[in-house]
């Protein structure tokens, strides 16, 4: 890559006014460093992405709602995790917080389970438990085409 | 306390903590020196992990192990230590920034408050470095940032103490003994044989070969995989080659780099042709991006566009297994 063809496409990255740092090569034929704002094909994946995690945190809720698993799953994908990352965090083994996705088992969790989970997803006890008290914190998705 | 420290912005995370606390010590290493030296460029297909529901690939060597042979190879020592207890950890940290030491932390991205939101993820390997701290605010200088940064030391605590895949357990290290004078040459030798043994490994999910049989999964994912599945895993390739602190067309251009330098310091020009040509793969391996993300974009599932990327992979393949062969040879 030559370093006029550094790539400065919108990106992601300028909600925090950054740029990263990429290796080109010069005029001189030596290789120099310059900044990118970023590139498409990379916010395109992106943005993939995190739509298909929209849509994971959507299915959840409504399968909440209707009953069919528990706020725990909810919260979860909210928080981009999987089974394992949640397992680790809460320090169960990954079955039993697959049952606890199961509303039935979810309504008998002593308040002492319940805490755990809340700490690790940062909300109360009765967010927990009524996910239609949470504010999903916005996420930016900022498609390359739109200005 | 604040230490001088001279934050350097680099292009990936674990080369950039090397460079930037060598160069504090007084070694002037360059980023892809670091990088070379480590033997830090690799590939490996990862079936059995999972990334945000997707199958996992690498581009790079293990979290921890590009500074492990770095330090190996030219002769230094460092320090490394993890914690279970997040007061002890914070205890260490605090001792050594007293000391006027700076250390690199290995930390999760997920809670890191200064990215970007759509960046942050639970991926845990990576790394920063801590200048000092002024009442309960670390200094932090983070390399891929611009500018240095600071965490509040809960939100530091968090970052340490991230859950998942490679968690971080508190990881601290820096370097605590040097010798006299580095030993730049024969590191670098070993730095470029053991990448040329990685990538040529007889191994069927590694280095080049794992380049081919990734380029043969994608030939099969529309009919093994469905439409959306398909594009979701491409689009983690993609990912994972050019973000996630990971880079794959960016890494062969660090490698380019560290190719001319090496060049020059061990005075063979051999390498600053064989420096030229990774350029070029490199371009190839952004040729690939482009083309694998006008996939996903349109969300179309033509067999014909995933036989096409695949076999700009095949041909990626072929080139960097003539390269390396090159490359074994010239050192």
């Amino acid at each position: 890559m030559k370093k006029e063809e550094v790539p400065q496409d919108e990106s992601n990255i300028q909600s925090t006014n950054q740029k990263e740092l990429c290796y080109a090569v010069g005029e001189d034929g030596k290789y120099t460093t310059a900044l990118s704002s970023g590139w498409d094909p990379k916010t395109i994946a992106l943005n993939n992405a995190i739509e298909e995690i929209q849509n994971r945190i959507s299915n959840a809720k409504e399968r909440v709602l209707n009953n069919q698993t528990s706020p725990i799953e909810f919260y979860m994908e909210s928080h981009k995790m999987d089974l394992s990352i949640l397992a680790s965090y809460v320090g169960l083994w990954q079955w039993r917080v697959k049952r606890h996705f199961k509303p039935k088992v979810f309504q008998g969790l002593s308040n002492k389970m319940l805490q755990r989970y809340a700490e690790v997803f940062d909300v109360s006890l009765e967010t927990l438990k009524d996910i239609t008290l949470y504010k999903t914190p916005e996420i930016k998705n900022n498609t390359p085409d739109e200005n | 306390m604040k230490i001088e420290f001279k934050h350097q912005q680099s292009a990936h995370c674990e080369n950039g903590v090397i460079s930037n606390l060598m160069r504090h010590h007084g070694f002037d290493i360059s980023e892809p020196l670091a990088f070379g030296i480590g033997s830090g460029l690799f590939f490996c297909y990862v079936p059995f992990i999972k990334v945000n529901h997707a199958p996992a690939f690498t581009y790079r060597a293990l979290p921890g192990i590009i500074f492990k042979r770095f330090a190996k190879r030219v002769g230094i020592k460092i320090k490394r230590e993890k914690f279970k207890d997040p007061k002890l950890a914070k205890v260490r940290l605090d001792e050594n920034l007293n000391n006027n030491n700076p250390v690199g932390l290995q930390v999760g991205v997920y809670n890191l408050v200064y990215f970007p939101d759509d960046y942050r993820f639970h991926f845990n390997a990576h790394n920063l470095v801590v200048y000092g701290k002024e009442d309960q605010t670390y200094l932090i200088s983070d390399p891929v940032m611009e500018t240095v940064t600071t965490l509040t030391d809960k939100e530091l605590e968090k970052v340490r103490f991230a859950k998942g895949a490679f968690a971080p357990k508190g990881q601290i290290y820096y370097p605590v003994d040097f010798p006299e004078k580095l030993k730049i040459q024969s590191a670098i030798v070993k730095g470029i044989k053991h990448t040329c043994k990685d990538m040529l490994a007889p191994m069927p999910l590694i280095g080049v070969k794992g380049i081919r049989y990734t380029a043969r999964l994608i030939k099969k994912w529309p009919k093994t995989k469905g439409v959306k599945l398909a594009n979701h895993y491409l689009g983690q390739i993609v990912r994972m080659q050019e973000e996630i602190g990971t880079g794959g067309g960016g890494f062969r251009y660090i490698y380019g780099a560290f190719l001319q330098e090496a060049s020059g310091i061990l005075n063979n020009p051999e390498l600053e042709v064989l420096s030229k040509e990774i350029t070029e793969i490199g371009d190839l391996w952004r040729d690939f991006a482009l083309e694998a993300s006008r996939i996903y974009k349109n969300r179309s599932a033509q067999v014909d566009a995933y036989v096409k990327v695949a076999t700009q992979l095949e041909h990626i393949a072929d080139r960097e297994e003539t390269f390396f062969k090159k490359l074994k040879k010239t050192i």
